[in-house]
């Protein structure tokens, strides 16, 4: 064993030098407004350390390890005291295996034997871990628990971030590598000033919950979980991209005044949606269960402009019945009642492959068998789900529309529409516009279908080739990009040549920039999520409809997404008194 | 060295709750103290990873021994956590 020859904490990371210098990292904002709190990072999978030899000082090493085993323990009993009741006498327990005495036996043998801090407690958990699994079943939670607790330790002495999403005891910005639904699903809203996260795009989870939860988002940040220590200060510009480490005082009180006037400038917010000058937009919200509609109407929705019904399929093994699913829509369409409602039939592909369905795997599933094109295999599904939302409309004085997804051309709207009217649907019946043939050609469809709504998340992953889950091409994924907006301006013409509606139903609507130039470009109603609704409607009463078919027009003429918003932007000049 | 035999309550055994009571109680007490079944192998009572791995359950018995000052004690301690978790904890 080797001689003490380092003091406790030579290994220790530096200290943070806040004042120094000003970091800024650039993202995409995919969520508006700023937020301002420490940094939590939320750790993804944390790597099985090397077993590379260790020949440094083992005394300190050791030393490493106790302070890890400790520092864990201390945190989970914290968290108990913190969350009280069972949760409580189940994080203690997990803290006794951190510090069980027979454990630290096994790691202090590894190191002994050469091996780094970290890859001894991963090699002395593991003993724990094959003696827990022997005892079969029973013992699954407790090498869950056991795995959990490892990786705490291991994500400690490797620098990286822990595992699982931390509990918030203040009002905080999560860094993450992205985030997934079980990350953000127990998250208080009042404890979270931002998300950072290196990978996604603006259509990504992240941004769609933070929207969801009116708090700001910057994605596709690249380095950000490297570059950004726990601890440190953050302030997020979910309308610029940008992320600034430690901000001086300076920034912040500017920061702060601006959300201030966001803030007023949200509450003063009410009324239909309309310019300056008085020309009509409704604003309707996007609502995906029946627990979305409380948040759309009490934003003042007009009513709903996408009405995503997977939520009655998803984890099925067969269709639902005609009945159940009346009961599930009439639960979403009661608070409506008197006002429009766009429903969206089911919208399944390989990549949320429904048994009832029968679709194959597909190599790409974007490119598959999916919206339209699979209901259209199944038409028992469509009609039964055609007459159930027929039923509920009927029940509850909801004004009932339906669209299709996927849909190419001009025979794919005419086979649905033909189906609609088939099942005794009285109601517009549109499709949705989300691949470039059918913006391009929306003139041949308006010949069958009643209105049109593009939906500019698909739009723009097939207009750019660029799938929206990859996070590496979320440069592509910006709405802003002039060959979006040609593609908008073509399917909004042949809206106003037919007279027939032309809705946005993605989430390009709920950017109070974006929104004004797709009003120029001739989009006659905007549909989002509830938290978007206030800034929109502010940002449209502060300029006229000719101030918006500038914008619109300026960003056409630009080469680029970000020309296009900063030429856009140039013709909207009440914007930045919004704090929008 | 004290030794004593235990019936484990009907229920869950030592695991969960009452595991982690268990050895609480024998990371508290005058001397160290070993648990194991009559004629097997004993484990360190304070190490609940050694505890849960004896897979104990409702109903059986185990052995607990002592050894030196405050073996007496430390046994009956350890005899209470098993016998009633609730009073014991804390």
């Amino acid at each position: 064993m080797a001689e003490v020859t380092a003091s406790r904490g030579d290994e220790s990371v530096q200290p943070a030098s806040a004042g120094e210098r000003v970091v800024t990292l650039t993202g995409v904002g995919a969520s508006l407004g700023m937020g301002i709190g420490p940094a939590v990072l939320v750790g993804g999978e944390v790597p099985e350390p090397p077993d590379t030899p260790f020949t440094g000082d083992r005394q300190a090493e050791l030393a490493r390890c106790e302070d890890a085993l400790a520092a864990v323990a201390a945190d989970l009993e914290d968290r108990g005291r913190r969350a009280g009741g069972d949760a409580q006498a189940v994080l203690e327990a997990q803290a006794l295996m951190a510090r069980d005495p027979d454990l630290a036996q096994e790691v202090i043998r590894h190191v002994n034997e050469g091996r780094t801090a970290a890859r001894a407690v991963h090699e002395a958990f593991g003993t724990y871990r094959a003696l827990l699994a022997l005892a079969g079943d029973y013992m699954a939670a407790r090498v869950a628990d056991l795995d959990d607790i490892r990786d705490r330790v291991v994500a400690r002495l490797l620098g990286v971030a822990a595992p699982g999403m931390p509990s918030l005891t203040t009002r905080s910005v999560l860094v993450a590598r992205d985030l997934a639904p079980a990350d953000t699903a127990l998250l208080d809203p009042l404890l979270v000033a931002g998300f950072v996260t290196e990978e996604g795009g603006p259509t990504s989870h992240t941004a769609i919950i933070a929207r969801a939860m009116n708090v700001p988002a910057v994605v596709a940040c690249a380095g950000a979980t490297s570059a950004i220590r726990a601890g440190v200060r953050l302030l997020v510009d979910g309308t610029a991209g940008l992320i600034q480490l430690e901000p001086d005082e300076a920034t912040v009180a500017a920061a702060q005044a601006t959300m201030t006037r966001r803030a007023a400038t949200m509450s003063r917010s009410s009324g239909p949606g309309a310019t300056a000058d008085g020309h009509r937009v409704p604003l309707l919200a996007n609502v995906g269960s029946a627990a979305d509609t409380a948040a759309a109407l009490e934003a003042g929705a007009e009513g709903v402009g996408l009405f995503r019904t997977e939520f009655v399929f998803l984890d099925r093994t067969t269709a639902p019945s005609e009945d159940e699913q009346v009961g599930l829509y009439q639960a979403v369409l009661v608070g409506f009642s008197g006002r429009k409602v766009v429903a969206r039939v089911l919208d399944a592909g390989a990549d949320k492959p429904l048994a009832f369905l029968g679709i194959a795997a597909e190599p790409n599933p974007a490119l598959g068998v999916r919206g339209l094109r699979a209901l259209l295999t199944a038409p028992d599904v469509l009609a039964a789900q055609l007459r159930a939302l027929s039923a509920a409309a009927a029940q509850t004085g909801a004004l009932l529309e339906v669209m299709a997804p996927m849909v190419a051309d001009a025979a794919d709207a005419r086979a649905f529409v033909e189906a609609g009217r088939a099942q005794g649907l009285e109601g517009p019946l549109g499709v949705m516009v989300e691949v470039p043939s059918a913006a391009l050609r929306a003139r041949s469809i308006l010949e069958h279908a009643d209105f049109l709504s593009l939906g500019t998340n698909d739009l723009t992953q097939y207009t750019f080739a660029a799938d929206r889950q990859v996070g590496s091409l979320a440069a592509y994924q910006n709405p802003w990009h002039p060959a979006l907006l040609d593609l908008v301006a073509a399917a909004a013409s042949a809206g106003q040549a037919a007279g027939k509606p032309c809705g946005v139903c993605g989430e390009a609507a709920s950017t109070p920039a974006l929104a004004c130039v797709l009003v120029g470009l001739g989009v006659t109603s905007l549909s989002m999520s509830a938290g978007a609704l206030p800034m929109v409607r502010t940002a449209l009463a502060a300029h006229t409809l000719e101030q918006c078919r500038q914008a619109a027009a300026a960003a056409r003429a630009a080469t680029s997404a970000a020309e296009a918003r900063a030429a856009a932007r140039a013709s909207l000049p009440a914007l930045a008194d919004l704090g929008a | 060295m004290a030794e004593l035999t235990v019936t484990v309550p009907d229920g869950v055994g030592l695991h969960a709750r009452p595991a982690a009571v268990f050895v609480q109680a024998a990371a508290r007490a005058p001397a160290d103290v070993t648990v194991g079944r009559p004629g097997g192998e004993h484990v360190n009572a304070r190490s609940i990873l050694a505890v849960l791995a004896l897979d104990v359950r409702g109903g059986e018995q185990i052995v607990l021994r002592a050894d030196g000052d405050g073996a007496d004690e430390a046994l009956a301690a350890a005899e209470k956590a098993i016998l009633d978790p609730d009073a014991a904890h804390g």
